[in-house]
């Protein structure tokens, strides 16, 4: 099966599932509206949007003399720094490191990056026992899945689906379907973990060059006691996340929340500047940062691409789509879904492994609309549509023209030929409409849902020449 | 923008071979405010279906047959929120490195969308001779957050005293029509019409205005094939019938 496929068949499969639809839907209306309230003056939105577009890209331009920068104000701080291109080495330097701490244990604060190295699996492979300490995470890690959404990675499930998730997996405690009980159960069992964990592993949403601080934002503490309740702490996250200053993050921080999940502010925000010192009593004993590449300098390369980099994954993007809300993010097979999934995995990946989810897309602009950093997300889903079937696009990412179809090709050659002679135009027009009746009932795909399009008696052109109308 | 004497009228090629009738209505508006309206016989497409599609170069080609047929420095009215954002905004990204480019952009800033140009630049004062009537209106994507011209329409229906717009449970969600998108993935295509339209269909609104005829054509083509007792309408017909 072709990646386009198995992509349809992800799709087919989300839209047949009323109950995951229903999940979505009215997840994503109460996020849209959460997000909404949280924005009441259109032009502070606005400026914000322009602070921090402008923070992000001063940061992307300068990534190198950050990186330089962090890295010796992490060293300076007592934090380890590790750097990996790929995420096999990523993988592979977390696992020697804890292999030298000789841990059997870790609970992990919520990371995407993990996610593109499948950092547990690695582990696990290993012998060494990972557990999610999110409560969403912790959700899909008892079912087996990959996160549907890069904020809440377990909206796909409703209360009830959760209920019998954590009565399978743990049949000692009471049934309950009331969600603060369900977070009570967890946290019951999560607990336990944190005390016994030998190592606490994290994402991180900024990295300070200037102070060497690492920012981690969160609801629901599990961060803080990933980050502080083990004598070791890994840290891992994309190069791009690195920024300039200690006063970015005000802005930065509020956008992003408000944006996420309609939040002002989250419950928590921790910043990681070393590791625990000489006659303080808590706090990891060592903490390192591993820096992961995976495809970003590539994307560098190009000046339109790189907006994709500012991202700060919000989710805002997937939460207003409106493909994401009825197909979910399972359907797209992707680490990341939704628009930034289509702009970024392409990229990533390559077109050839992840063209196809650039079809997804209505181009309706109601990511690019949302996005706290003003990524151009339609611009740059449709210029990559365009690589996936141009092999002669100068760009850096790889797998160019690999959805081209020959017979597609055609089509809009003849499209073109015809639509750019006047002669041929009027011809075509003229034989469509007075033709119209040999057009079949059937038109494949868009009959399925709609009656055919019925063209008129006579074109416009000849209405208009009719009426008198001035041809120049 | 001060008022002009003489307007071109880009037709689009949906309106062209669809609905021809809602481009003689735009046309008959427009001469009725004393413009001078001039339709270049040689226009077809802005380019759009093949720049959304990736095929860059053959939109390109069609977009660049139509530069000549524009010389006049006079606005452009384009009766799409759609098409009239393909050549504003994206004919300078499509001819960007080409030797026309200038040409390109010079008229793409003439460019303007019908509903925009009657309710902003002419500032129209409609009277509404037709019987009370309940509507609803969707604002496709490219007039909401392309094109920024969604309010014209409502300014306009605002003046129409009979005509009560019938607020919908989800304004600001595209209709999955998206050009050949409604082809490529059509069974997502599909829920997304039939959310909108079961939005639209929950209301009193026996029929539908938008700017757009291809969300439209998507939105009545989903209804009459459910059943639905819902009638699309360009902007332009619907002022014209309602004020005539």
């Amino acid at each position: 099966m072709n990646q386009q496929q198995a992509f349809e068949r992800r799709i087919d499969e989300a839209l047949h599932n009323a109950q995951l639809r229903q999940n979505f839907r009215s997840a994503m209306d109460g996020i849209r509206q959460r997000r909404a309230e949280q924005f009441p003056d259109e032009a502070q939105l606005q400026a914000l949007r322009e602070q921090v577009q402008s923070i992000r890209s001063y940061s992307l331009q300068n990534q190198a003399d950050l990186l330089e920068k962090l890295e010796a104000k992490l060293t300076e701080n007592g934090i380890q720094v590790h750097w990996a291109a790929n995420p096999e080495e990523a993988n592979g330097i977390i696992a020697n490191i804890l292999k030298a701490a000789d841990a059997k244990t870790v609970v992990k604060g919520k990371s995407m990056v993990s996610e593109e190295t499948e950092l547990n699996h690695y582990l696990e492979e290993q012998g060494i026992e990972v557990i999610e300490s999110d409560l969403g995470e912790y959700i899909i890690q008892l079912a087996k899945e990959p996160p549907s959404h890069i904020v809440a990675p377990a909206i796909h499930k409703n209360r009830v689906e959760v209920a019998e998730l954590f009565q399978n997996f743990h049949p000692e405690l009471p049934y309950t379907e009331n969600i603060d009980e369900l977070t009570e159960t967890a946290r019951v069992i999560l607990r336990e973990k944190f005390a016994k964990a030998d190592a606490g592993i994290s994402g991180v949403n900024f990295a300070v060059a200037e102070t060497g601080t690492l920012c981690l934002v969160e609801n629901e503490g599990n961060g803080r006691l990933s980050t502080t309740a083990p004598e070791l702490h890994i840290a891992i996250t994309g190069i791009e996340k690195v920024i300039d200053k200690l006063t970015d993050i005000p802005p930065l921080l509020e956008i992003l929340t408000k944006s996420a999940t309609g939040q002002p502010i989250t419950t928590y925000f921790n910043m990681i500047s070393r590791p625990r010192q000489e006659g303080e009593l808590d706090g990891p004993k060592a903490v390192h940062l591993v820096l992961l590449d995976n495809g970003r300098s590539r994307i560098r390369w190009d000046d339109e691409l790189l907006d994709t980099l500012r991202c700060i994954r919000c989710g805002a993007c997937m939460n207003h789509c409106p493909v994401y809300v009825h197909v979910g993010g399972h359907a797209y097979g992707s680490v990341y879904p939704g628009p930034i999934g289509l702009a970024l995995e392409p990229q990533r990946l390559g077109l050839d492994k992840a063209g196809s989810l650039t079809s997804a897309c209505s181009l309706c602009g109601a990511c690019g609309e949302v996005c706290p950093v003003k990524i151009p997300l339609p611009k740059i889903i449709n210029r990559l549509r365009a690589e996936t079937v141009n092999n002669q696009e100068a760009s850096t990412v790889s797998g160019k023209g690999a959805l081209r179809h020959v017979s597609e090709a055609w089509i809009w050659k003849l499209w073109s030929m015809s639509y750019s002679s006047p002669a041929l135009h009027k011809f075509i027009t003229w034989a469509g409409t007075r033709m119209s009746g040999l057009i079949p009932n059937k038109l494949g795909a868009w009959t399925h849902y709609r009656t055919r399009p019925t063209p008129a008696k006579r074109t416009l052109h000849e209405l208009a020449k009719s009426a008198g109308i001035a041809n120049d | 923008m001060s008022t002009p004497s003489r307007v071109y009228f880009f037709g689009t090629c949906l309106i062209d071979m669809l609905y021809p009738n809602a481009g003689m209505a735009a046309i008959t508006l427009l001469q009725r405010e004393g413009l001078e309206v001039i339709f270049p016989q040689n226009q077809s497409c802005c380019g759009q279906p093949a720049f959304n599609s990736g095929y860059r170069d053959e939109a390109l080609k069609v977009a660049r047959s139509q530069l000549n047929l524009f010389n006049q420095d006079i606005p452009i009215v384009v009766p799409s929120a759609s098409c009239g954002g393909m050549m504003l905004h994206h004919w300078p990204e499509l001819f960007e490195g080409q030797p026309d480019h200038q040409q390109a952009c010079d008229v793409a800033t003439r460019v303007v969308e019908f509903a925009d140009f009657l309710a902003n630049t002419l500032q129209v004062n409609l009277h509404d001779k037709g019987e009370p009537t309940y509507i609803a209106v969707h604002h496709s994507c490219s007039a909401q957050r392309e094109m920024n011209v969604a309010s014209a329409t409502d300014k306009l229906l605002a003046q129409l005293n009979e005509v009560t717009v019938e607020r919908h449970q989800r304004p600001t969600e595209c209709c999955g029509f998206g050009g050949t998108f409604a082809v490529k993935q059509p069974d997502i295509s599909g829920a997304m019409v039939e959310a909108k339209t079961q939005a639209i269909c929950a209301t009193s609104a026996k029929s539908v205005i938008s700017q757009d005829c291809g969300c439209l054509m998507n939105i009545t083509g989903y209804a009459e094939k459910q059943q639905h007792d819902l009638k699309g309408q360009h902007i332009a017909e619907f002022l014209l019938e309602r004020t005539s």
